[in-house]
């Protein structure tokens, strides 16, 4: 019984497929991932363009329904988009006629926290995005690392049980990047929120996760899934450190061979 | 590279720095070249006051066709004193404003509702659009026939049509705004838990109202040619109808000053919805 229930905690994708058309024209875009994602994991996820690993995070989000398998969150079935699922989006995507605070406080005016609450949580979380000085600002007012920070609060103001991100970082320049990265890996650790991060770059899915899965296309299937040796029991060590790693160099030629393999198929 | 953890998260790099100074004064010196441009436009139009002023002076032009700037201005004076045939000039602008006015305002608190749901599901729109088809692209006065002949020579009719001027292109607007919209946008608040009503007033409607605005502005000029035609046609009190009973007339002094006061009225509209448009959605502003 215990068991049951532990095996319950998380979420949890079970035989998901993902076709198009029918018959002889049938594309895969996804078949049959199963996942099980633990609260307090940092999953990142890389894979060429095309190895449906956008999809995957709309299956998860609820934007998209798979033609096969279930996704659920602490044993609940989970099919359209709601609060317990997080998103954050390539672009910040905030509300441009909402300040910064309005923002951040928008997921918890549409669950109906009591107002003392809201204006509390949203203090914690300009706090921690740095975002003080900015929280009357309007978003067109804000450079894009901010824009991403607001943004990322704004998700994760609204309590879900897990945050997808889908690229967040990859429409900001390196140094503005690398302190996002910084920031983001310091957020996970200090909330505990289970992180489903896609990537397409090498470097940040080894200086930041916890778990590395890579996907192939064609159709779109988890071909590794291993927990990341650099970062095991030593989330908090600087990001230096961690490219010095002497594995760090084996491991990201691995991971690239085992994403660019999939060329010769195209 | 930082150490540690809690001094890991410099937050203070170049990047945080907001509207940069260097855009600010990109933007100082379009201004100023604005306001040549605009002191360019002020010199046309006083050279052409003037052209005015010497045809009536001058006797270039009959007096009839065109009559003094000093006539035009005697006459505003006597009609904002006196009215215009049992009205005051503001009692004439008054109740065309009103006429506008009200017209708008039922045409945004339906066709906006109507043209974000339409936006929104594929069928009602197929329900609603033959008929936005059908009367879109008639003339206003040719229908405005039929309303007087229901409703007589009245404010109701004047406001109905006025209204259905507005109605179309503020539909339109609607629909197209609410179908532009980005997935992400609707995706996102979703995700953050709005759903149902909420969804629409917190999310889309917001996400839409700049560009209602610009669609009401449109509306605007619609329903303002409209009016004016539509007072000449039938009516006793309004500008429209001031400046046609004037011409029975030849009292081209009174024509003169209602056109003159109609393009004002119009510029002033227009500046007001302007001014709100940069208001709702300074965002949208360069």
């Amino acid at each position: 019984m215990i068991y049951e229930e532990k095996r319950e905690q998380g979420i949890l994708l079970d035989g998901i497929g993902l076709a198009y058309g029918k018959g002889a024209a049938e594309r895969h875009v996804l078949r049959d991932i199963s996942l099980q994602l633990a609260p307090g994991e940092f999953v990142a996820v890389l894979g060429p363009s095309g190895c449906g690993k956008t999809s995957l995070l709309n299956i998860l989000a609820g934007y998209l329904r798979p033609t096969r398998g279930t996704v659920s969150i602490n044993g609940k079935r989970h099919t359209r988009p709601d609060p317990e699922v997080g998103v954050v989006f390539q672009q910040a995507n905030l509300f441009p006629w909402l300040s910064l605070a309005r923002n951040i406080e928008f997921g918890m005016r549409m669950q109906n926290l009591p107002k003392a609450r809201r204006k509390e949580r949203v203090s914690y979380f300009l706090e921690l995005m740095g975002l003080e000085a900015s929280a009357k600002l309007l978003p067109h007012q804000l450079s894009g690392g901010m824009k991403q920070r607001a943004a990322i609060a704004r998700t994760l103001a609204a309590e879900p049980e897990i945050v997808l991100l889908d690229e967040p970082f990859s429409a900001l320049d390196a140094l503005t990047r690398e302190n996002m990265q910084l920031h983001l890996r310091e957020i996970w650790r200090k909330t505990g929120k289970c992180m489903f991060f896609i990537t397409h770059d090498v470097d940040e899915a080894l200086l930041l996760s916890s778990r590395l899965i890579v996907m192939h296309p064609e159709p779109g299937r988890v071909v590794e899934d291993f927990a990341n040796p650099l970062t095991a029991g030593a989330e908090d060590q600087s990001f230096a450190r961690i490219r010095s790693n002497a594995e760090y160099s084996t491991l990201r030629e691995h991971l690239l061979t085992r994403m660019d393999g999939v060329n010769t198929f195209v | 590279m930082q150490s540690n953890t809690q001094a890991a998260v410099p937050l203070t790099n170049g990047e945080d720095r907001l509207a940069p100074a260097a855009a600010r004064k990109g933007a100082g010196g379009k201004i100023s070249k604005e306001w040549l441009y605009r002191g360019i436009s002020a010199a046309s139009l006083l050279a052409v006051l003037l052209l005015w002023w010497c045809a009536g002076t001058f006797g270039w032009v009959n007096p009839l066709f065109l009559p003094k700037p000093q006539t035009v201005w005697n006459a505003f004076m006597d009609v904002l004193r006196d009215g215009y045939k049992g009205h005051t000039l503001l009692n004439h602008i008054g109740t065309s404003m009103r006429r506008l006015f009200l017209a708008l305002a039922a045409a945004f608190a339906t066709a906006v509702p109507l043209g974000i749901l339409c936006g929104r599901y594929r069928v009602l729109r197929a329900i609603v659009d033959p008929f936005i088809e059908f009367y879109r692209p008639l003339p206003p006065l040719a229908y405005y026939t039929l309303l007087i002949l229901w409703f007589g020579i009245t404010d109701v009719s004047k406001v109905l049509l006025l209204f259905l001027g507005a109605f179309a292109p503020l539909f339109i607007t609607a629909v197209f705004s609410v179908q532009r919209l980005s997935p992400d946008r609707i995706n996102g608040a979703r995700s953050l838990g709005a759903k149902g009503w909420k969804l629409y007033a917190f999310i889309i409607f917001p996400s839409v109202l700049p560009e209602l605005l610009t669609g009401l502005r449109t509306a605007v000029g619609v329903s303002y040619a409209t009016l004016v035609a539509a007072e000449m046609v039938a009516a006793v009190s309004g500008v429209g109808w001031m400046v046609l009973d004037a011409s029975k007339f030849l009292r081209s002094d009174i024509m003169y000053l209602g056109i003159i006061i109609m393009a004002l009225i119009a510029i002033a509209i227009d500046l007001v919805i302007r001014s709100l448009i940069r208001l709702v959605s300074p965002w949208t502003e360069q």
